[in-house]
């Protein structure tokens, strides 16, 4: 994947890829080619690095689980609980963001870590954009996969828009009262 | 009140430089106009039908007087000399160029303000009651929490894009005057059988398309927990509230659509994961924050006043307004007064730059320096000397700032309407004159007591129309503005959602649809009867049968019915 950040630093390219289920293309559909969607159960996962659709992890476990360079990636429809027994053994899991202000993601990355406890990689990919980074580092994600069209460069800013946060989330495990001593400030 | 710490002022500092960049990126087109709107929205700048109205929060409706002077100020630099309170205890600028936006954030920095999070879908100014520390009939002081859940819900990064917007009252005395039964989330702080304090909370009550009132997700919530439940609430809705259909994207819609009880069920379940955890309140922490809303110094004084009682009994205006304006306080010798933006000829809640200075200088003089916004779109002053109230009524009229109509019928609750907003189906403010002009004379008002009459220009719902006694629906029928009235609406402790009478009317006819509705109450109260107690009574039949029995002449539209 392209344009990535990865713990706070422009990295540019990896070789994770990304696959995503073709969907179905009726016939007499006008400016494209009719094609059928591809299933879950049948579709053919590549050699080499790669982060699958939760429901070919799913369809297809048996024989992914035996390799060591495959990921998982969640659509922001499906939940976190559904890798709770597999957290340990994913090398990268993914959340897509279809739209910057579908903001289900937020929830299912905060739970992959807090409560399924998933240490490894976490990618943020789809419409990521640079107003976005700050809140979903703070709930988990370590790396962010920036909109093909963005300066990943100036998309890195948005890492440190803020410098103090009020509530706990994943990134501060305590609010901002548990931390800091705020009584010097009050009226005697 | 509480005033910012450093945290407070590097958060809100740090906001303005990220906003000032957005601002600077959308100006360069680095940023397309749907990616800006989504993050101007989280900063409360909303594209209305002229120019970018600017919605600034007024954090459970308190404010200190330099607060009220700042938007004096921002009303004669930025806009057109006015702003307008809001439903929601905010104030909002109609008037407003984007470039200078970033700088008006500047100023009201200054004095601990901001406009975070009063637009789009993310969790909201929380509200509150306005007499809220003073009131007669209080339990627990809920402003602490009130805070306590504003510095919460600030940039909380889980809840920046929810599916809808999101709103939460608090209400801390018997009487509930934060409407908390229409909100997303209502939280009664009440005392259990132990005298432990804890919340009642509420959730998916709601107005717009689709009124609703709240249901009990808990009786009774400890209040160390408040804020992990919460998030806990808002984590499920996050994650299956509705996002194909914004009509049908808030909570109300998921919380009746699963049933309360499974909803409870999935909020418990994400609760056990953070109960007890670090999210929980401390008592050093509710300290810290309750520690700046202590009692003002007051006087001991008695309760009341020889002079006092005296242009009491001479002055019947003096006496109207008091009647009506001046409400009881918990310590004797003073009261709670309330100015009303009410004046017949203005639009509801408007307020000009000299109203604004002038409300300050008041407070200074009579009210150590504070004020509250209600959601009535009024202000009140919370603490003046019973003996000081004469010459703060006198002051008051100079400035049309005593109409003695809190209550009444023409203390019009009223969105803006399609005079601004680029929602509405129909102008609001126009029919709350017409209607404030009919009935401008005060003894008929006060005659008829006790009402409340909202209008709303479209669905949203923003005049509160669905709670009013007398609701006022703008709606769009082919291209014309027609208002649909509904009777028998409550706020408080017995909310009610309010029934439709029939076909809607022209605005024209609105005024005449008013009278004949108060005509039926005047024939049919009893002794001291609230038209509200009337409405429940007698039920809405009586009042339609009247209303419709002959054609109402409309002055030039009309009507969409054979009475029109």
């Amino acid at each position: 994947m392209r344009n990535l950040i990865k713990d706070k630093a422009v990295v540019g390219e990896d070789d994770w890829t990304l696959l995503r289920l073709k969907a179905e293309i009726p016939e007499g559909t006008e400016g494209a080619e009719p094609q059928a969607a591809d299933k879950p159960e049948t579709v053919a996962v590549p050699a080499g690095k790669v982060i699958v659709p939760l429901a070919v992890w799913q369809a297809q476990k048996s024989t992914l689980q035996s390799r060591n360079d495959v990921g998982v990636w969640f659509a922001s429809d499906e939940r976190p609980e559904a890798l709770k027994d597999d957290v340990a053994n994913l090398p990268i899991i993914a959340v897509d963001f279809p739209k910057f202000a579908d903001g289900r993601g937020y929830s299912i990355a905060y739970n992959l870590r807090a409560r399924h406890g998933y240490t490894g990689e976490l990618r943020a990919v789809g419409d990521v954009l640079r107003d976005q980074l700050f809140y979903m580092q703070r709930v988990g994600f370590n790396s962010f996969a920036v909109r093909a069209d963005r300066d990943v460069n100036d998309a890195l800013k948005g890492l440190s828009d803020f410098s103090e946060t009020y509530q706990q989330s994943w990134d501060r495990k305590n609010p901002l009262f548990r931390r800091v001593d705020r009584q010097a400030a009050a009226p005697k | 009140m509480y005033r910012y710490d450093q945290y407070d002022h590097q958060i809100v500092k740090e906001r303005i430089a990220q906003y000032r960049d957005q601002v600077r990126r959308r100006l360069s087109d680095e940023l397309a106009e749907d990616e800006f709107r989504i993050l101007r929205l989280q900063n409360g700048l909303y594209m209305q039908r002229h120019a970018y109205m600017l919605r600034i929060a007024v954090p459970y409706g308190l404010l200190a007087s330099n607060q009220m002077r700042m938007f004096a100020h921002i009303a004669r630099k930025y806009d057109r000399g006015y702003g307008h309170f809001t439903t929601r205890q905010n104030i909002q600028f109609n008037w407003i160029n984007l470039e200078e936006s970033p700088d008006i954030l500047a100023e009201l920095a200054t004095v601990e303000m901001h406009a975070i999070q009063t637009s789009g879908n993310c969790i909201r100014n929380t509200t509150s009651d306005e007499l809220a520390g003073v009131a007669a009939d209080e339990i627990i002081d809920p402003r602490p929490y009130a805070e306590i859940i504003r510095e919460w819900s600030t940039f909380h990064p889980e809840f920046a894009y929810l599916p809808r917007k999101f709103k939460i009252a608090i209400n801390g005395a018997v009487e509930d005057r934060a409407a908390t039964a229409v909100h997303d989330i209502g939280l009664h702080v009440i005392k259990n059988e132990q005298g432990e304090v804890g919340f009642r909370v509420m959730v998916g009550g709601g107005m717009g398309r689709t009124p609703i009132l709240g249901s009990v997700i808990c009786e009774f919530l400890p209040w160390q927990h408040v804020m992990t439940y919460l998030e806990a609430i808002l984590r499920v809705y996050n994650q299956y509230g509705r996002r194909d259909n914004i009509y049908k994207a808030r909570i109300k819609i998921l919380v009746k659509a699963i049933g309360i009880d499974e909803y409870r069920r999935q909020v418990e379940q994400e609760w056990q994961d953070i109960k007890d955890g670090p999210g929980t309140l401390t008592q050093e922490e509710l300290n810290r924050v309750a520690a700046y809303f202590t009692m003002p110094a007051y006087e001991t004084l008695p309760p009341t006043d020889a002079a006092f009682e005296q242009k009491k009994a001479e002055d019947k205006a003096f006496g109207n307004w008091l009647k009506r304006n001046v409400k009881a306080h918990k310590v004797p010798g003073y009261a709670a007064v309330v100015l009303s933006l009410k004046k017949t000829g203005l639009p509801p809640g408007d307020a000009t730059d000299k109203q604004l200075d002038f409300m300050a200088d008041l407070a200074d003089k009579y009210s150590f320096g504070e004020l509250r916004v209600t959601h009535e779109q009024n202000v009140v002053l919370s603490d003046v000397k019973i003996s000081d109230l004469y010459t703060v009524w006198q002051e008051a009229k100079c400035q049309g700032l005593a109409t003695p109509n809190i209550g009444l019928l023409t203390d019009i609750i009223c969105c803006p309407g399609g005079d601004f907003c680029s929602l509405a189906n129909a102008k609001s403010i126009p029919i709350a004159e017409a209607i404030a002009e009919r009935f401008d004379n005060l003894d008929f008002q006060h005659d008829i007591g006790d009402i409340e009459l909202n209008i709303s220009g479209c669905i949203n719902a923003c005049g509160h129309h669905h709670v009013g006694n007398i609701g006022i629906l703008g709606v769009d029928k082919d291209g014309a503005e027609w208002y649909q009235v509904s009777l028998g609406g409550a706020q408080g402790n017995k909310a009610a959602i309010g029934k439709i009478i029939g076909p809607s009317f022209s605005a024209h006819q609105m005024p005449t649809v008013i009278e004949r509705v108060l005509q039926v109450y005047v024939r049919d109260r009893i002794e001291d009867e609230r038209f509200i107690d009337t409405v429940q009574r007698v039920g809405v039949a009586p009042f339609k049968e009247h209303v419709y029995a002959t054609p109402i002449k409309a002055a030039q539209a009309t009507g969409e019915d054979a009475y029109a």
